[in-house]
């Protein structure tokens, strides 16, 4: 894997964190990605109408297909099997809805506002994340 | 229209930042959960670059009474740390570092050729049933 220059790096995440800056500035609300997906698939309910929640994850694949197109072609490297993919994808449907959040709403929505409960969770998912990579890299496949 | 358009601009910003910053690459995101590995600092310099954009936001906040398109501000003022928050976080971050997906970059990931993101995302709408599910015994 190349390694990603920083003005990419910056340049994509002002553009998140500018997406998420608008949201609140447009609509009052937090610009999470696993409550949207709740809402819009009917799972969850929450403060973003339906139909406002299933725009905006409309609206996730069209940007990145822009940049595929117009700028750079991200590679999606996966080596995951099948049933990990399963695995994984269920850990992250139920905990995002146990936890209240994800990457966007606690890690950068949360943490930008200095919320208490939103800086606890993403210690504890960052530290989860690192200490299961560290067992499936390390010591269960080393 | 009045509540659609706007959802769709800003979700299509946020998924140009995604793949922009490469993001929506798993193989990305594990080299930053590894840190026994061959360490990339990538993540670190797009979480960093959003939350400031998103903490202005925030100042700004201060000086309005309401967003521009509705009639109050619904940001959770819960301060809580409660024992779910904390474990849904832990399995949240069991499942983004098996693959390296969390819920945005896997559906910005998409439209990119791979049929990954469809499987996760697929799985990830049933935990999140399974949550309701639960949660509507548990409550009942």
């Amino acid at each position: 894997m190349e390694p990603l220059t920083p003005f990419s790096a910056i340049a994509g995440g002002l553009l998140i964190g500018s997406a998420a800056a608008l949201f609140l500035l447009l609509t009052g609300r937090i610009a999470g990605i696993s409550g949207m997906t709740a809402i819009a698939s009917g799972v969850g309910s929450g403060g973003t109408p339906r139909s406002q929640a299933a725009a905006f994850l409309l609206g996730l694949p069209i940007g990145s297909a822009i940049v595929a197109l117009f700028v750079r072609q991200p590679e999606i490297d996966v080596t995951s099997s099948l049933p990990l993919l399963i695995i994984a994808g269920l850990l992250v449907g139920f905990g995002t809805r146990l936890g209240n959040g994800c990457t966007s709403g606690h890690g950068v929505c949360g943490v930008a506002r200095l919320s208490p409960r939103s800086i606890a969770a993403t210690a504890m998912f960052m530290a989860s994340a690192v200490a299961t990579v560290f067992l499936a890299r390390h010591v269960i496949g080393g | 229209m009045g509540r659609i358009l706007p959802g769709l601009i800003v979700g299509l910003i946020f998924g140009a930042g995604l793949a922009l910053s490469d993001m929506v690459n798993p193989a990305r995101v594990l080299a930053f959960l590894d840190l026994a590995g061959a360490w990339d600092p990538t993540l670190m310099f797009v979480m960093g670059a959003a939350i400031l954009p998103a903490a202005i936001a925030q100042l700004i906040r201060r000086r309005l009474r309401s967003p521009l398109l509705e009639d109050r501000f619904s940001v959770p003022e819960s301060r809580r740390l409660d024992r779910e928050l904390m474990l849904g976080a832990a399995l949240f971050g069991i499942g983004w570092g098996l693959v390296g997906f969390c819920p945005g970059p896997a559906s910005a990931g998409l439209v990119l050729g791979a049929w990954q993101p469809w499987v996760f995302v697929a799985a990830m709408l049933a935990g999140m049933s399974v949550h309701s599910f639960a949660l509507s015994r548990i409550t009942r």
